[in-house]
């Protein structure tokens, strides 16, 4: 077996090493392209105190939501959060802390994490509430505040294909935040629907090289949809 | 008349250029895309990563994979293109989106915004509003001119916890069209049947009337 054969042969296997009050960064947007079956995993190992960084954090039955019901997230970083009856009791009891962030912000973040680039700055947040406290700069008369880079412990990301190597390839837009999630991880965990031969990607069609992912696995998947939106034939 | 959500949906439209790439948010904004003028073609931008988008499916072709910013299935447009979340906000806030269009709560006549949080309230979150106000040059906001109560959103100093800080130059309310120049509200077009009297009366904030304030024209 190769060093560069990145696939583990179970969800336990992948997940092993997360440990209570870590830090694990998810990629999906809404309910489309999350590591499902990764969550799920977490949940079953009950990890507890766990700092989550996503955009969203799931539905009360589905995605990131599930592991509210037991209490295992201590602190939420993202953009919205609307969608979860739970994530509003255990916010508004003290109980979650949440640090809102802009989305491009929080996509940027988690891209300047994996690239090794500790902070940026951005107009984004400026003279409002994401900007107190934060460091401001003028660049040709623009207001600009600094962010911080965000790395994790370990990240979680769902693609459609891989080959051995983790070699990614994302579907659509369940790409969102999966390509970023994968760079700012120490450990970089990665589900996907399917798991080819080496060789058999193209290299030019590869979205992210498997240089970012450290753990494979290939998953069946639910594929919740929030909104549900058709037009009549 | 105040104008209804699809007279706002239209005039938004006939802000529309051919070759315009377009960002438009949740609500009203995104109906406006039912009302792209003939011979113009534009290309909407949905900030989960997502450059031509097109209708909602139909039901064979809904796919989990495919959503707007909404959460809602769609489609993709002949000459669609799809990327990261950090590529799309690389394309809002470095300025390449021709127009953007988003609700709000509140704005003032220095160009402040406040359209995310309203404290002691639930507070769900900014999404992607900050980036788009703080990159785009060319934004109009949409909103209701005044609460149901007759109390004005159109302010000196929001009183709301601000999305973005001096960045909006043009209000379409569902009474007018109002540009914001040099600290001040400057009344554009007013919707049909209308008076300039209505409007002064429900605008707090600093506003300049001009000799002929026509109206809103639609097809």
């Amino acid at each position: 077996m190769s060093g560069f054969d990145k696939v583990v042969g179970s969800y336990e296997e992948a997940m092993a090493g997360l440990e209570d009050n870590m830090t694990v960064i998810a990629g999906g947007f809404g309910l489309c392209g999350i590591p499902e079956n990764l969550i799920k995993e977490i949940k079953r190992k009950g990890t507890r105190g766990l700092t989550v960084v996503s955009n969203n954090c799931g539905t009360d039955k589905f995605g990131l939501g599930i592991l509210l019901v037991d209490k295992q997230i201590r602190k939420m970083v993202a953009s919205y959060v609307g969608e979860n009856a739970l994530f509003e009791a255990q916010m508004m009891s003290g109980e979650l802390e949440v640090e809102l962030t802009p989305q491009g912000t929080l996509a940027e973040k988690m891209r300047a994490g994996g690239a090794g680039i500790p902070a940026f700055y951005t107009a984004t947040g400026y003279g409002t509430p994401v900007g107190e406290g934060k460091e401001v700069r003028q660049f040709k008369g623009r207001h600009y505040i600094l962010e911080e880079a965000i790395q994790g412990d370990f990240s979680i990301a769902k693609a459609w294909k891989a080959d051995r190597y983790g070699n990614l390839v994302f579907r659509k837009t369940a790409r969102n935040f999966n390509p970023m999630a994968v760079t700012a991880g120490r450990i970089a965990v990665v589900e996907v629907e399917e798991i080819v031969e080496v060789g058999a990607l193209d290299p030019d069609e590869i979205h992210l090289p498997g240089i970012y992912v450290n753990r494979l696995i290939q998953g069946t998947f639910e594929k919740n949809i929030e909104q549900r939106t058709v037009r009549s034939a | 008349m105040a104008l209804t959500r699809e007279q706002l949906a239209q005039r938004v439209a006939q802000e529309f250029q051919d070759g315009y790439y377009i960002n438009l948010g949740i609500g009203i904004p995104t109906l406006a895309a039912n009302y792209i003028p003939e011979g113009v073609e534009v290309m909407l931008q949905s900030e989960n990563g997502l450059l031509g988008m097109g209708p909602f499916p139909r039901e064979d072709e809904v796919d989990p994979d495919l959503i707007n910013a909404g959460k809602q299935t769609v489609t993709m447009a002949r000459g669609a293109s799809i990327f990261s979340s950090a590529d799309s906000f690389a394309m809002i806030r470095g300025g390449h989106v021709d127009l953007t269009v988003l609700g709000a709560f509140e704005v003032d006549c220095q160009g402040n915004i406040a359209s995310y949080m309203i404290p002691g309230k639930l507070i769900k979150g900014m999404g992607g509003a900050m980036d788009l106000v703080a990159g785009a040059d060319n934004i109009i906001v949409t909103m209701t001119h005044a609460s149901k109560h007759g109390e004005s959103k159109l302010l000196n100093t929001c009183t709301l916890p601000l999305t973005g800080k001096g960045c909006i130059k043009r209000v379409l309310t569902d009474l007018a069209l109002l540009d914001i120049e040099d600290g001040s509200f400057i009344l554009r077009e007013r919707a049909p049947g209308v008076s300039v009297e209505e409007i002064v009366r429900l605008t707090a904030g600093k506003l300049v009337v001009p000799g002929h304030v026509p109206e809103m024209q639609f097809a």
